[in-house]
């Protein structure tokens, strides 16, 4: 027996003296692998008499099982102890930075197109388009502007030179051509998949797009955005109009506090016409909306002129309707603060990272609008 | 259009201020710019009285003054050299700003005597551009008085008139409309015939082509000059400077009633007859004119001309300007007064032609009164009459007014189905006939008859505005818009769709949205496969915006350069936007361009740089994104246009007349045109050639088959010639066994010792998803023999 307590102790001092996993196997080995000390005492009882092995028997396997527990809770510490100095080393100096990486950013005026056309969409309108180079006819005469009268002057139009056949083209001055190409009467499908034809009654539509007028300064710039619209039912009036517009901008402008109101004003392709005016304050050198005693004009609208109708084929004694014309940028630079249209198509890549919105800032109604 | 609210009052009887008025213009269609009140600059200033002026001790051109004034008696130096005691003239105190001077009064002493004020000049106020002496005033101005109300100096407001409004270009036009919108009662003054004492001895003769309608008389015996203070004082209160009493009461009539008028000089008018006839275009060349503004103008067969010696001489350009000539001046006694009717758009092309935009031209550009042509000329002579004395003669007239407007029938509910308003019939009908409508009201139906100065009212719908206008936009109703059925799916179509997914998935990798011009110099144009002469602006704003744009990143380019410029290199800009190849609506297409200039920071840890297959990576995955078939393109390298770098660039496509993208390195030489620093990588892809994804009954995704299958992959290395596309060499790989590999990719490329010169080694990795069981060693050996045969059908050897 004394054996057996002089091997057990020190088989315990060698565990414990292991200073790594490699060397607790060692020890493992020369106890309990195949020819290990404790595997040698196992093989003796099989040659004792049974008398001689229920002594033993329990004494052996007994060690046995000490020892192998030993090893395995000495381990699983020289285990943990390995790891701490292996994470340890591997310190990283986080400090440093991150790989660069670029931001990217939607331009705001298509931002704003987005807004307006989540807000125009949830009132039942379709998105409609057309193309920039337009006819005469539809940029002017369709719509009621008369052969050389002076609101065709006031336009600032980009002109093409005269094709072989006489006609000259144009750069459309607002989006109002795609009202004509919308409404108008005909069997021949559209020249592109994607312009507007021959919508059956009730039209509602918004029209954004490109628009070009030979001006520039710190509101004008040759190329600027605009929306139109445009409803065509039974039974549409003013009323419809006015609510429409104070609804849309009520929820562009994202606060209660927008005040508006509606005036008479004149254009050739509305009867009556009006120009909407926001409340604003201008005391700060700056236009802030949604304060102050002052107006600011942002819109055109009217009731759609009974002869534009017509020239589209439509009975204004059966259809009538409304239109309105929104600035994309102007309403932009109104809401976000932006002092210079001219700013929004320089391209500056600061300007673009300040004023630009996150790819992820698509209006939804659980959001809001950016 | 400039007046003020003494002249409103001459056809408005009203008690209503200036705020008031602007308020009730706006609300009525008025659109008013700016209001100045003068009284706000005059606002120190008072009338005061000179009791004593003596000299001045220590200066001989000084004098001391006892002044009179509101805040008690001064004692004021003043240079003036008709300071004198008993003058009533104008006080400024201590602190007052004097804004002729540009200087705030301060108290010291003038040559050692304290000054306590200053006595001010018309200059020194500002209300005259130059003087001489202070002001002399009326006596019977009481002592602190004003000085704007001494002086009549009274708010101006300019407002803007609308092309359909020609009857606002008179102050008795604005009354009409502010009367009708409740501010006061309409007295504009009927105007008298003047009996003519002789006949008149001059004849008319009208072409009706160049003038509809022309009336005149002679007035003999005037006696021209300046005209009276009151009449100067209005003309200058709105920015016309006074000339003489002829003159002037032309240009009173013009703003009062918009109705211009032209005298001419009777004795330096040739022959008897005045014609109106067009412009003559003879042998040599077109006739001229000197008008009035001393500059000579071309007569074109366009023009309307006034002429006197039986038509051969031009006196003036009808409607536009008179003149030299004929002119008037204060030695006239006998003249000749036109009171015309001038086609607008003549006129208007007149105007442009000769670039004279007169208060004459202006208004006949739009359309005068058709009603008012004899009236207005009696109306001038009356005036005449009355400022120069003289002795009419009888009025002659030629040509015939414009018919006028006739009747319509219009049903007062139509203001409700229009408008949305509700007005009574009675309403509907005080409106129209206090704007001067002519209104039957027997029956249920109104018929009315617009006024001779409101041909732009055609329809009810015009009338429905005219009501609407002065019962106030604000009694509008708001109402809801009918619910209307949705079309499922969004509002977007498939293309608008892409374009929106576009501008959000590469703003998320990194791309910043810019916008720029659809229009770019012609040179860049034709750069970059367009410049075609049907898409040059004919009146461009300048030479490097004069041509639409083939192409969307010309523009791009050339904003990165501009960021470089300013210091900012590093740039990944993307515009989607349309790009132009006719000037026919299918030859506008939608693009996305998108170009990197890649100056990025340098990284401490030397991560690779990016390059082209970065921005590879990204047209891929925004193609993915919309809905592109991307497993299906080629690659066509070699192929793309000439902007590009011709080794490091390709298309991608469906087949070669389905292009939908281009990418690449810029090519040095379109980048040096551009004058921007290479490399610049780049892409463009075209919206419409990706093919619409398949219109589906339902949004049911198909089903997904997971295979229980663990995949394997087999890597194999092959030896191709260096100049032979890998991408070919995957694609036979990948298609080696359709039902089992489930995909190949490059992991390796390289060159160099051990591959044989001229050679490249392409190393690929084969993934392999068993379907329907693992697969045997066998069999995975049989799939490698098949990769391996695939590859050799492309060049490529399998290597040792």
């Amino acid at each position: 027996m004394t054996d057996l307590n002089t091997l057990e102790a020190d088989l315990s001092a060698q565990i414990a003296n292991a200073i790594d996993v490699a060397a607790l196997e060692a020890v493992r080995v020369a106890a309990l692998g195949k020819s290990g000390s404790i595997s040698g005492l196992l093989k003796t009882l099989g040659s004792m008499s049974p008398e001689e092995r229920k002594a033993a028997g329990p004494a052996i396997n007994g060690l046995r099982d000490r020892v192998q527990t030993a090893i395995a809770v000495r381990k699983e510490a020289l285990e943990a102890a390995e790891l701490d100095a292996r994470l340890a080393a591997e310190r990283l100096d986080l400090t440093l930075p991150a790989p660069s990486r670029r931001k990217g950013s939607v331009h705001p005026t298509m931002q704003v197109q987005d807004e307006m056309i989540a807000i125009f969409a949830e009132m039942g309108f379709q998105v409609a388009e057309g193309p920039d180079i337009e006819t005469d006819f539809n940029n002017f005469t369709a719509l009621n502007f008369p052969e050389k009268h002076p609101a065709r002057e006031m336009h600032d139009t980009f002109f093409f030179n005269p094709g072989p056949d006489g006609e000259r083209k144009l750069l459309r001055t607002h989006t109002s051509p795609v009202q004509v190409r919308a409404m108008q009467r005909t069997n021949s499908p559209p020249p592109a998949p994607w312009i507007a034809t021959a919508i059956e009654p009730p039209i509602r539509i918004v029209v954004p797009g490109r628009t070009y007028r030979c001006d520039s300064d710190a509101t004008h710039t040759p190329m600027f955005h605009q929306m139109e619209g445009l409803v065509i039912d039974k039974g549409i009036h003013m009323g419809h109009l006015k609510w429409t517009l104070e609804t849309f901008i009520a929820r562009f402008f994202e606060t209660p506090e927008v005040v508006t109101r509606f005036r008479p004003h004149h254009f050739p392709f509305t009867e009556p016409s009006a120009e909407m005016d926001v409340g604003c304050d201008r005391s700060g050198g700056e236009v802030r909306i949604g304060t102050g005693s002052d107006w600011l004009e942002i819109l055109g609208c009217g009731m759609v002129h009974p002869n534009v109708l017509r020239h589209c084929g439509i009975d204004p004694d059966i259809y009538q309707g409304f239109a309105f014309g929104l600035g994309i940028d102007r309403l932009g630079m109104l809401k976000y603060g932006m002092p210079d249209l001219r700013d929004m198509f320089e391209s500056d890549t600061r300007w673009l990272g300040h004023y630009g919105f996150s790819a992820f800032a698509a209006p939804n109604p659980a959001t809001g609008l950016s | 259009m400039k007046f003020t609210l003494s002249w409103l009052k001459d056809h408005l009887e009203t008690d209503c201020d200036v705020a008031r008025v602007v308020d009730a213009m706006t609300m009525a269609g008025l659109e008013v710019e700016h209001v100045t009140d003068p009284a706000t600059k005059l606002a120190p200033f008072t009338v005061a009285k000179v009791v004593e002026a003596v000299q001045h001790p220590n200066a001989d051109r000084l004098r001391v003054c006892q002044v009179d004034t509101v805040d008690g008696r001064k004692e004021i130096v003043c240079g003036a050299p008709n300071a004198r005691a008993g003058l009533t003239t104008i006080y400024a105190p201590i602190g007052a700003y004097v804004p002729g001077l540009g200087v705030t009064l301060v108290e010291k002493p003038v040559r050692g005597v304290v000054s306590n004020g200053m006595l001010c000049s018309a200059a020194e106020m500002e209300t005259a551009e130059e003087s001489d002496g202070i002001l002399e005033l009326d006596d019977s101005f009481p002592v602190g008085m004003a000085a704007a109300s001494a002086l009549a100096q009274e708010a101006v407001i300019d407002f803007e008139v609308t092309p359909n409004r020609p009857d606002w270009l008179g102050v008795a036009g604005i009354a009409r409309d502010l009367s009708a919108a409740g501010l006061g009662r309409l007295k504009t003054p009927a105007v008298k015939p003047v009996a003519g004492k002789f006949p008149c001895p001059i004849a008319i003769k009208v072409d009706g082509d160049a003038c509809r309608q022309f009336s005149g008389r002679v007035i003999r015996g005037v006696k021209n000059g300046p005209s009276p203070a009151w009449l100067q004082a209005r003309l200058k209160a709105i920015g016309l400077r006074p000339i003489n009493a002829l003159v002037d009461v032309t240009n009173l009539i013009t703003y009062d009633r918009a109705r211009p008028l032209h005298v001419y000089d009777l004795g330096k008018l040739v022959g008897t007859t005045i014609e109106a006839r067009l412009g003559r275009h003879g042998v040599n060349g077109d006739e001229h004119l000197i008008a009035l503004d001393g500059k000579t103008y071309e007569l074109t067969p366009e023009m309307s001309v006034i002429s006197d010696a039986d038509g051969e001489r031009p006196v003036g350009i009808g409607g536009v300007m008179g003149g030299e000539s004929t002119g008037c001046s204060e030695e006239t006694t006998d003249v000749f007064l036109e009171s015309a009717w001038f086609d607008p758009i003549r006129t208007a092309q007149t105007g442009r032609a000769t670039g004279i935009t007169s208060d004459a031209q202006y208004r006949f550009a739009r359309g005068v009164d058709t009603g008012f042509v004899v009236e207005g000329l009696e109306l001038a002579t009356a005036l005449i009459l009355e400022l120069c004395g003289g002795e009419p003669s009888d009025v002659v007239v030629a040509g015939e007014a414009l018919p006028a407007p006739g009747p319509m029938a219009f049903d007062p509910a139509y203001v409700h189905q229009l408008a949305g308003l509700s007005i009574p019939r009675d309403g509907v009908v005080d409106i129209l006939c206090k704007l001067g409508f002519a209104v039957e009201k027997s029956h249920a139906q109104l018929t009315v008859t617009p006024p001779t100065w409101r041909r732009d009212v055609e329809g009810k719908a015009d009338l429905v505005e005219e009501v609407a206008r002065i019962a106030g936009y604000d009694a509008l109703p708001a109402t809801p818009l009918p619910e209307v059925a949705r079309r499922p799916g969004g509002v977007l179509t498939a293309r608008q769709n892409r374009a929106r997914m576009a501008r959000r998935a590469l703003a998320a990798a990194g791309y910043s949205e810019a916008v720029t011009w659809s229009f770019t110099s012609n040179a860049t144009a034709k750069m970059f496969g367009g410049g075609d002469a049907r898409l040059v602006l004919a009146n461009p704003m300048s030479g490097d915006i004069d041509t639409m744009r083939p192409s969307t990143l010309p523009n791009l380019i050339e904003a990165a350069g501009r960021n470089a410029r300013r210091g900012f290199p590093d740039a990944a800009l993307f515009e989607v936007g349309p790009v132009f190849g006719g000037d026919e609506p299918q030859d506008q297409r939608l693009a996305i361009g998108a170009i990197v200039a890649p100056h990025a920071p340098r990284d401490w840890d030397k991560r690779a740089a990016e390059d082209l297959f970065t921005i590879k990576a990204d047209l891929l995955a925004l193609l993915e994104e919309l809905g592109a078939p991307v497993a299906s393109l080629q690659t066509a390298q070699g192929s793309a246009s000439s902007w590009w770098h011709p080794g490091r660039s390709a298309r991608l496509q469906l087949g070669p007349k389905a292009v939908i993208a281009e990418f690449g390195e810029l090519h040095p030489a379109a980048l040096k045109a551009l004058d921007v620093e290479g490399p610049v990588y780049g892409f463009e892809i075209w919206v419409e050639a990706i093919p619409e994804p398949k219109k589906k009954a339902t949004k049911t995704k198909s089903a997904l088959a997971l295979s229980p299958l663990m995949p394997l992959s087999r890597d194999f290395a092959f030896l191709l010639d260096a100049d032979k596309a890998a991408g070919d060499l995957v694609k036979a790989v990948a298609g080696a066994d359709k039902t089992l590999i489930a995909g190949a990719r490059v992991f390796d490329v390289y060159q160099g010792p051990g591959v044989p010169e001229g050679q490249k080694s392409v190393a690929v990795e084969v993934s392999v998803q068993p379907r329907e069981k693992t697969l045997t060693d066998a069999e995975i050996e049989t799939l490698s023999a098949q990769v391996v045969a695939a590859a050799a059908k492309v060049g490529g050897k399998l290597r040792g």
